[in-house]
């Protein structure tokens, strides 16, 4: 095995959009059988570097090598036929295909005189790629009965079926569960010890530390270093990202004053949801921990309105309030920010300022007619308390890097007068530095009076963020620990206990 | 920290300020506009003569009018394949009320009333039976020929009188229709703009999930805007008809494409959330213009459809390659 030899080396890349430089003189050595943790906050130029190496940009400075010989990708698929692919965050498969099409779509065996695709074939040889890599999938399955992990699997299973000898995974663990993961690391082993190179983009530090063998950092679009991850710290990393040591992630929280200002009663889903009471008092914060299907999410989608529940009662200041959609849900002073952003967060090709304004318009109309000063003038104002990073307000959504976008959305819950907050996994895919200011955000939020509903399926962020934590599993709560008493250890336990008896596993259900 | 600093340091450029790049993104389709009004002058002088011109306008009034309609209707991500059909009902009807009557506010009412309604339960059948908009509206198209056809059993509704002038009249130089279209492109330039309405078509359009889960009543959005939407397709069919002389009932069928070439080319989008009527109502002008200058040069109408065709399509490139070109 030629473990040291170079695969590709990219050499003093530079990029600019219209008169804005992206990269600068980047440096990126990559090794055969070696996985490559690429770090760097949002914006920090990582995924322009990765869009250069598959050939999306072919207008950069600087030189590529692939195997000491010099390239130059003018689309995606020459980088692909060179050897180089990328499973990407965002998973684009075709729902009403089959697994096996799905893998081969585009290069289907065909017949030669007919033109038709040889789906024989196509499943033999599906067949024959999941034996080679000891997984259970049935190549004839739809694509749309899997799961994200499974799909992220066919991802990856589609990269090792063309030969690459260069992979690279943006934030491939972001919706996978522990299992999942462990699962995904076991397979890269794999591909290591078979000569191919990995680039792992990820923000989660123990997950680098387990599964890479070496690190680049990336700043602002300038190269820092690139280290054998042994010789650093998960300190040292962060602080070559973000150019300062961050003291302490978590910012001290003030206690909550008591009243309770938000309570559920026995709020039920058939076949969901159990039974959930709880409350959150003046200044509170209470977190949600559980693995992901443990109801977390429809917890708060039902106290939302998202979603329709059996039964129940939401009391807000001790009274009894009907909610059966969002929209009651808000004039009652109830507001989230949903963890899935793109879909329910923001409404992307519109401006920051129309995004705002969307559920305000009950004190930013008058006769139906927007009243822009005022609206844009408060709108200006939180931005900038948010510290809100854009041109102007005029600017799309979607321009703005995630932890902006995030902050947009709590910009316009921010306009309102708020009786529970309910931030689900509202540091989702946000790098560092932008994490931070959200804890400070939401211990500012809290010490105002807000209470809120976190939920996060990083326990440390849980036990550093909340005054108290419910454990869920199985769509019931499991245990109610406060902070201090509250341990990574403790929550695993109260979840293990609850769920000892079903155990899953990612390749179980895709034959189903 | 950077990041904070940076906030602070933009603060003052909150107020918004325009870029040349946004102006070309958002206007690009004003320079084909000028583009062809040159061409056109040069080809024939008698193009830019004032009766010609006026002409172009007053020739395209009527699709001015149901593109607005269909503006509102694409930019929050629906269609209405029912416009030419209901626009030649109101007209007729219109013009029915007229012949019994006498009065021109009853005929005018009728119209737009009519309209309304043919919109209102296209909306109803997308919003309660969550059928496609596309579906709905080739249904309500269909229903629509059809009272046509039995209430004027296919021959023309003549002796309409003062209505007439609504067609036909002037208001010192202006004709009617001119002032009529003018003034519904500003209505529904201000609404789009200014009010929470229009707030919601873009944001339905953009992102529907995110409406809803920001507290949009969406259902009674999307009602509002097929009502809104009809009431101009009744409009445009008493104008329609009051400059005809008679309530045609053949005349009308395949407007609703004009009409909508006229937003896409206007740089409406299909994807939704994109598009304003002011583009639209360029876009209108664009193609009459074409059909103006073919005529003017004695192209046969068969060549124009062509020409018309590739122009339609190469407008369409060059404004969506101008719109992308930043990412």
């Amino acid at each position: 095995m030629e473990q040291s030899a170079e695969l590709i080396r990219m050499e003093n890349i530079s990029k600019a959009f219209s008169g804005v430089t992206v990269l600068e003189n980047v440096t990126l050595s990559l090794k055969k059988g070696t996985v490559h943790a690429l770090v760097g906050e949002n914006g920090a130029g990582k995924s322009t570097l990765m869009k250069i190496l598959t050939g999306m940009y072919d207008d950069y400075g600087g030189t590529i090598y692939l195997e000491g010989k010099e390239v130059r990708f003018k689309n995606e698929k020459e980088a692909l036929q060179a050897g180089i692919s990328i499973v990407a965050q965002e998973l684009t498969p075709i729902p009403e295909l089959t697994i096996a099409e799905n893998i081969f779509l585009g290069r289907e065996p065909g017949k030669i005189l007919s033109g038709l695709i040889d789906k024989k074939k196509l499943f033999a040889r599906t067949s024959e790629l999941m034996s080679k890599l000891g997984l259970a999938f049935d190549p004839r399955t739809k694509m749309k009965a899997l799961s994200v992990a499974e799909t992220q699997m066919i991802e990856i299973i589609k990269a090792i079926s063309r030969d690459s000898k260069l992979i690279i995974m943006d934030e491939p663990t972001s919706a996978l569960t522990d299992a999942e993961t462990a699962y995904l690391f076991r397979q890269i082993e794999s591909l290591k010890a078979s000569g191919i190179a990995i680039v792992f983009i990820s923000h989660k530090f123990d997950e680098i530390f387990r599964i890479c063998d070496e690190v680049t950092v990336l700043r602002d679009g300038k190269f820092i270093a690139t280290k054998p991850i042994g010789e650093l710290t998960e300190e040292e990393i962060v602080a070559m990202m973000v150019g300062r040591q961050i003291a302490d992630v978590y910012p001290p929280l003030s206690p909550p004053s008591g009243d309770r200002v938000f309570e559920v009663k026995g709020l039920s889903r058939r076949g969901v949801l159990s039974d959930i009471s709880f409350h959150v008092g003046r200044g509170e914060i209470v977190g949600i921990a559980g693995m992901m299907g443990a109801g977390r999410t429809e917890v708060v989608r039902a106290i939302f309105g998202l979603d329709p529940k059996d039964e129940g009662e939401i009391l807000l200041d001790g009274k009894p309030v009907r909610i059966r959609n969002p929209r009651e849900a808000i004039e009652h002073g109830i507001v989230m920010v949903t963890e899935d952003r793109k879909n329910l967060g923001i409404v992307p090709i519109r401006s920051i300022l129309d995004n705002i304004a969307l559920p305000n318009m009950d004190f930013y109309a008058r006769w139906g007619v927007i009243r822009k000063d005022k609206l844009t003038k408060d709108a200006a104002d939180i931005c900038r308390s948010l510290a809100v990073k854009a041109h102007s307000l005029d600017m799309p959504v979607e321009q703005l890097s995630g932890g902006n976008q995030q902050k947009v959305v709590l910009a316009k819950w921010l306009l309102r007068d708020i009786k529970l907050l309910i931030l689900d996994e509202p540091t989702r895919g946000i790098d560092i530095g932008a994490k931070h200011e959200i804890y400070k955000l939401m211990r500012d939020l809290a010490q105002s009076g807000i209470p809120i509903l976190m939920i996060s399926s990083e326990l440390p962020e849980v036990i550093g963020m909340a005054h108290r934590i419910l454990v869920m599993a199985e769509g019931r709560i499991q245990a109610e620990l406060a902070r201090g008493e509250a341990t990574q250890e403790k929550i695993m336990e109260s979840i293990v206990g609850a769920k000892a008896e079903e155990t899953k596993t990612i390749t179980g259900g895709a034959g189903a | 920290m950077s990041r904070q600093t940076a906030g602070a340091a933009k603060a003052g450029a909150w107020a918004g300020r325009v870029k040349f790049s946004e102006l070309y993104r958002k206007y690009g389709i004003l320079f084909i506009f000028i583009a062809i009004v040159i061409i056109s002058a040069i080809l024939n002088p008698v193009f830019l003569t004032p009766d010609n011109l006026l002409n172009i306008v007053r020739q395209n009034a009527v699709i001015v009018i149901l593109a607005c309609a269909q503006t509102l209707l694409i930019v929050c991500g629906m269609i209405d394949l029912s416009a030419g059909f209901v626009l030649t009902l109101s007209g007729c009807l219109a013009a029915g009320v007229m012949v019994e009557t006498g009065s021109l506010p009853a005929a005018l009412a009728t119209g737009i009333v009519i309209g309304g309604v043919c919109g209102w339960v296209s909306g109803f059948l997308v919003t309660r039976f969550r059928l496609q908009p596309f579906i709905a509206t080739l249904a309500m198209a269909n229903v629509a020929n059809g009272i046509t056809q039995v209430y004027t059993n296919g021959s023309a509704v003549s002796g309409i009188g003062a209505m007439r002038n609504i067609g036909q009249g002037y208001v010192g130089p202006i004709p009617i229709p001119i002032l009529i279209m003018f003034g519904i492109v500003l209505l529904a330039w201000f609404i789009m703009k200014y009010t929470k309405f229009g707030l919601y078509i873009y944001a339905i359009g953009g992102n529907e999930k995110a409406a809803i889960a920001s507290g949009i009543n969406v259902d009674r959005t999307k009602r509002n805007i097929f009502a809104f939407s009809g009431l101009l397709v009744g409009l445009a069919g008493v104008v329609l008809m009051a400059r005809l002389n008679s309530g045609q009932p053949s005349v009308g069928a395949g407007y609703e494409f004009d009409a909508i070439t006229a937003a896409v080319i206007g740089g409406t989008s299909f994807t939704g959330g994109v598009g304003n009527v002011f583009g639209t109502l360029i876009g209108a002008l664009i193609v009459g213009m074409i059909n103006n200058i073919l005529n003017l040069m004695s192209v046969s109408t068969k060549y124009q459809l062509i020409i018309k065709g590739v122009l339609i399509a190469v407008a369409v490139i060059i404004d969506m390659r101008t719109k992308s070109s930043r990412t």
